[in-house]
């Protein structure tokens, strides 16, 4: 392979003369989900620690899943030197040998001095990863299509002769399922131990074809505020800081359902090999550290991972609205909540995966 | 973009090597050259010299296209029987299992080569060769059991001698399960074709017969059938759309069809997202379409038609942006055709349409060959627009490949999926080299 | 925004709204504008039949709908891009024709997303426009990988097809079916295989990366548009040339380049759309440093649909006309040089 070395590196070559790729010392790529919830990390963590250490961070958006980080580890061609991910896939990642391995001992104490281990919420350390919050798939519902008396719990979801019109649901297994064994008639807590058996998938997805033909399926968070909005869909499942956003940033006329709520992590990671671990070490200590996730939840909805960080937690950036009521961890919202078992879907979501793919097509 | 296919016999290219040919054959032996050497030996000699340098001239794009094209390809297809995670994460296990029979269990030795290769690998932690690796390679084969894997390299480090066997069934129950090491048998070599059959629906079972899946699980067979089903229903609009505008084009006025000719041509030259935001803009439930229908009262408001994010969206969108493909061959065609033809057969009696059916569209054919196999094969394999607008029935094989390969990342399945659907291509391709001919094919 | 630009987008708006709108009035005139000129096209001889007549009416009436189908849609967004609302359809306001409901916003927009401050003035405002706006990045991005995309297409693809069209040029077939090939495989095939490999030898997330992919899409159009210019090419020119003593590098320039320069910009005309409008590869090899415009217009069309997307795609049509434009020109020249007569 002489040769294609050869022709990679004139290449190269020919691209740094055209200046189009030249990397600046203290430069890091950070990764995230994009729109509303990419936002609140610019206000809460970029902007103050670019001001701080004089670095730049370069910020990209993306859907989830962790393809482009084994396609870049396994290549040794790393240019992602932070990502936002889910649980599951932090697991797998680390798993594989995907990322870096923190030791949670060398992030900074919370602000009254209790040491990191403790201050973190238990599940919320791992391995490879960080938690930087708690965020929540629910449903909501445009108030003005049921001006009466709105839906209330996950069985009126699935229910559309009672509630008429479209619904918007995340094109995937994963949660989908447990929304429909709860509404189905499942308790919260027994929702993975029924789904763990056969007949629990089969009558997930027995439930879930009750409403299959008013289904808009959604893969971006930032498309069921905008189903809600144009009128495309009456409910939908959502990210609820997406939700909490559209109505305090823009004044929408939407409303959270938090019963049936599935309420999961996101956590940093590090692929491994970045040439910029030190700095994106750097960036996630500042960025978990107490006051940084205390200010991120002013700009959306989502809960901080350090307890020391919750007493912080106040208002929304620029409105009159107290952000305790609108966080996932809120007591008020956990009454009838699952936590992602990201175990189960691990060993499952493939099979699940290939099973909802082949519902959906038939 | 003008696609025309030309059906003049290529005379002037082969001239020269039959004139020599001619020569060489024609004359005797005896005819010497003046430098002593006989000139059939010279001629072909030139000719030798000819040919390579006529060759030269096409190396360089031949070894470009071999390595920013072929290997890549060939590479990624690859990938579709070799998969070593097995082999990769218990190197000595891999090599030694391959010796039991199948029945019982494994011996000792074996169960310590696997507690100690899983214990390496955890330790080394090296990338590609990780437990989570064969873990994942294992949950495709039985689905449930990642975690089995990679929570037992948790707790192996603290068993340091054996008897291993009975280590391993005290840190989970699972291990007992026969089937588990008759699949680890198997995922120990390093070529299967597991990737193949699941891409058939089908799959091994417990005793490593070949079955048919699940028919809860079966989705690619009838995707691809879908892609064929809906290729074809593609084709056959665009022909039935394309044969009137191209025959208008062939009789009017050069002037007038030149002119007609930019309608066609606009879009041809328009992007390919710009024509997809467009045709949702008018076909969406709060689209154009909807709200003319709505304003002319052909449908209530609550009633809006459905018309995008499903199969009806992708077809009229794919009809769209390659019905230029088989407006310009059928063109090109139907213009050689002497209008005469037909003159000559009304003047002998024929009616218009036995006219029409007896001489002109038989001297069709060939245009309407190759545009069907060229908007065919570019439909089979088309993905953009069906991720834009295809919903969810409306996706095509390439979605499927797309998702294992950004999302599922079961690359051995996207590879296996990918190589059924190259064959195809590459088929129909050859049919068309074969009935049209690929140097024929021309633009402008 | 101030008055001018509001005229602006009205006077350019409104012939189009006129045309497309769901009143049925101005549909049929929609129709007729279409169809009117194709009816007096053609003059049916003397002795045609009532039926033929009939027949002929219909004909031309089903080839008006034909031409209407593939022309709307590219139509049909550019008044939408005036819009003053973010919505996709035509506003009481756009059918009234009230200059309230037009303006240029989506257009600013294409240079305010991205900004950190689109409120400076003066110089800051250029430069921030010039490296910040997402839309100009792409834009910048875009044309930089055609521009080098195409010189290596058309360059490489030049030579090959002068090969090709040697009398003496062996596996012909075979060659031609390679390089070819790259516009019959399917798309998501060679761009996940690139995917892979470029990982691998670290062109992955570069421009070099997406332009050598770029350049194999290209490749094709060049091979194929060149290759018809030779056909019509004597050959015994290139031995005239050799005979009265020039060289090879003389004979092309002299002889060979002039007559084929026409194919070869048609060539590179192609090259350079198919790289501005290529999505695919870019999904799977691009950064997002390397973002191009189709790869924005993508995930705008994904995840929020906004009215800036058909802005932009407004641009877009524009300067797909006036490569159609230069296409058609040289085409002609061609067809004269060539001594061809007009098709």
């Amino acid at each position: 392979m002489k040769l294609t070395k050869l022709l990679a590196s004139t290449l190269v070559g020919v691209s740094l003369l055209a200046g189009a790729t030249v990397a600046n010392a203290g430069e890091i790529t950070v990764v995230s989900w994009g729109g509303a919830y990419t936002k609140s990390q610019v206000e809460a963590y970029h902007k103050p620690w670019m001001a701080a250490t004089g670095n730049v961070i370069k910020s990209e958006d993306y859907n989830g899943g962790v393809a482009e980080i084994k396609a870049q580890v396994e290549a040794g061609n790393v240019s992602w030197d932070i990502v936002d991910v889910e649980l599951s896939d932090a697991i797998r990642a680390c798993d594989e040998g995907l990322l870096e391995t923190i030791d949670a001992s060398t992030l900074p104490a919370g602000a009254d001095g209790t040491s990191a281990q403790d201050d973190f919420i238990e599940g919320t350390l791992h391995d490879c990863a960080v938690a930087s919050i708690v965020w929540s798939t629910i449903f909501a519902y445009d108030k003005e299509k049921f001006p009466d008396a709105g839906p209330t719990t996950m069985a009126d979801f699935f229910n559309v002769a009672k509630f008429p019109g479209k619904r918007g649901l995340r094109k995937g297994a994963k949660v989908n399922l447990e929304f429909a064994l709860i509404a189905d008639g499942v308790l919260a807590k027994d929702v993975y131990e029924v789904l763990a058996t056969p007949e629990g998938v089969d009558r997930a997805f027995k439930k879930l074809d009750t409403i299959k033909g008013d289904v808009v399926w959604w893969e971006a968070g930032a498309q069921p505020p905008q189903l809600l909005a144009d009128g495309e869909v009456s409910m939908t499942t959502a990210y609820n800081g997406r939700i909490f956003n559209a109505v305090a940033g823009e004044g929408k006329a939407f409303e959270i359902v938090w019963d049936g709520q599935v309420w999961d992590l996101d956590l940093w990671v590090i692929p491994k090999g970045t040439k910029n671990k030190e700095l994106a070490m750097e960036f996630l200590k500042f960025s978990t550290a107490t006051e940084q996730l205390a200010a991120q939840a002013s700009y959306i909805s989502y809960g901080p991972a350090r307890k020391s960080s919750s007493s912080l937690v106040g208002k929304y950036h620029n409105k009159d609205i107290d952000m305790g009521p609108e966080m996932p961890t809120n007591p008020d919202n956990l009454k009838n909540a699952v936590q992602n078992n990201f175990n189960f879907w691990a060993d499952n979501a493939d099979q699940l995966n290939e099973r909802f793919n082949a519902w959906l097509a038939g | 973009m003008r696609i025309s296919i030309h059906f003049r016999e290529p005379n002037h290219m082969t001239s020269t090597t039959l004139d020599q040919k001619d020569i060489s054959d024609a004359s005797a032996d005896a005819l010497i050259m003046v430098d002593g050497v006989p000139l059939k030996q010279k001629l072909a000699e030139t000719t030798k010299k000819q040919r390579s340098r006529a060759l030269l001239l096409t190396v360089p794009l031949v070894l470009f296209l071999v390595i920013s094209f072929v290997i890549p390809i060939g590479q990624m297809l690859f990938r579709s029987v070799h998969n070593p995670a097995g082999s990769n994460v218990l190197p000595n296990f891999a090599i030694a299992i391959q010796d039991w029979d199948g029945k019982g269990y494994p011996s000792e030795a074996m169960f310590e080569l696997f507690v100690k290769d899983m214990q390496n690998a955890r330790k080394k932690r090296e990338i590609g060769k990780t437990v989570g690796n064969l873990a994942t390679r294992m949950n495709y084969t039985i689905p449930g059991t990642r975690s089995l894997f990679t929570s037992t390299s948790r707790k192996l480090s603290k068993v340091t001698e054996g008897p291993y066997k009975e280590a391993l069934f005290k840190i989970d129950k699972k291990w007992e399960n026969k089937v588990i090491w008759r699949n680890l048998k198997r995922v120990s070599r390093d070529y299967t074709i597991a990737f193949y059959l699941a891409a058939l629906d089908h799959k091994f079972d417990d005793d490593g017969d070949i079955i048919a899946a699940d028919k809860l699980y079966q989705i690619y067979v009838s995707n691809f059938f879908k892609t064929l089903k809906l290729s074809a229903i593609i084709t056959f609009l665009c022909l039935l759309i394309a044969f009137p505008v191209s025959y208008l084009l062939s009789i009017l006025p050069l002037r007038t069809s030149n002119l007609l000719m930019i309608l066609v041509l606009l879009p041809f030259w328009t992007s390919l997202l710009v024509r997809t935001t467009a045709w949702i803009a008018i076909l969406q439930t709060q689209g154009i379409l909807n709200n003319i229908l709505v304003s002319i009262g052909l449908v209530s408001d609550d009633g809006r038609i459905q018309m995008i994010y499903n199969q009806t969206g992708t077809i009229i969108a794919m009809v769209h942006i390659l019905l230029p493909f088989m407006i310009l061959p059928l063109f090109s065609v139907m213009k050689t055709i002497p209008p005469s033809y037909m003159r000559a057969a009304r003047s002998m009696g024929a009616t218009p349409f036995t006219a029409y059916r007896r001489v002109y569209f038989p001297l069709t054919l060939p245009g309407i060959a190759a545009g069907t196999l060229l908007v065919f094969i570019l439909a089979i394999g088309y993905y953009i627009t069906p991720a834009l607008v295809g919903g969810e029935d409306g996706l095509l094989i390439s979605n499927l490949i797309a998702y294992h390969i950004k999302s599922s990342l079961n690359w051995s399945l996207g590879a296996a999926l990918g190589t059924i659907l190259l064959v195809t291509v590459l088929v129909l391709y050859w049919v068309y080299n074969k009935l049209v001919g690929i140097d024929k094919l021309s633009f402008g | 925004m101030n008055l001018k630009k509001h005229h602006i987008a009205f006077i350019i708006a409104c012939a189009l709204v006129l045309l497309i709108t769901g009143r049925i009035s101005v549909l049929i005139g929609f129709f007729a504008l279409f169809g009117t000129p194709l009816f007096f096209m053609k003059e049916l001889p003397p002795f045609a039949s009532t039926l033929d007549r009939i027949w002929q009416y219909t004909f031309l009436t089903i080839c008006t709908f034909i031409f209407v189908f593939l022309i709307t849609p590219i139509l049909i967004i550019i008044p939408l891009s005036f819009n003053v609302e973010p919505y996709f359809t035509f506003t009481e306001g756009m059918m009234s024709f009230d200059p309230a409901a037009y303006s240029l916003r989506w257009y600013q927009d294409i240079f305010h997303n991205g900004m950190t401050n689109p409120d400076a003035e003066g110089s800051a405002w250029y430069s921030d426009m010039w490296n910040n706006a997402q839309w100009v990045r792409a834009m910048r991005n875009s044309f930089f990988i055609a521009f080098f995309a195409t010189i290596l297409a058309t360059s490489l693809g030049t030579l090959a097809a002068l090969g090709l069209s040697r009398p003496e040029m062996p596996y012909r077939g075979l060659i031609t079916g390679l390089l070819i090939s790259p516009m019959i495989v399917p798309l998501v095939i060679t761009a996940t295989g690139m995917f892979f490999f470029y990982s691998d030898i670290g062109l992955a997330k570069t421009f070099p990366g997406v332009i050598l992919a770029h350049t194999t899409l290209g490749i094709p159009f060049v091979i194929i548009t060149v290759t018809a210019t030779l056909s019509g090419f004597d050959q015994s020119l290139i031995r005239a040339s050799q005979g009265m003593g020039a060289n090879g590098w003389t004979t092309f320039r002299k002889v060979i380049m002039p007559l084929i320069l026409p194919g070869m910009i048609s060539g590179a005309l192609f090259a350079f759309i198919t790289s501005m409008d290529e999505v695919v590869a870019v999904i799977f090899l691009a950064d997002v440093d390397q973002r191009t415009i189709p790869r924005q217009m993508f995930s705008g069309i994904r995840e929020q649909i906004s009215p800036t997307i058909l802005a932009v795609a407004t641009i877009l049509v524009a300067i797909s006309i006036v490569l159609l434009s230069v296409l058609e020109i040289l085409r002609r020249r061609s067809e004269r040089m060539r001594g061809l007569a007009p098709s």
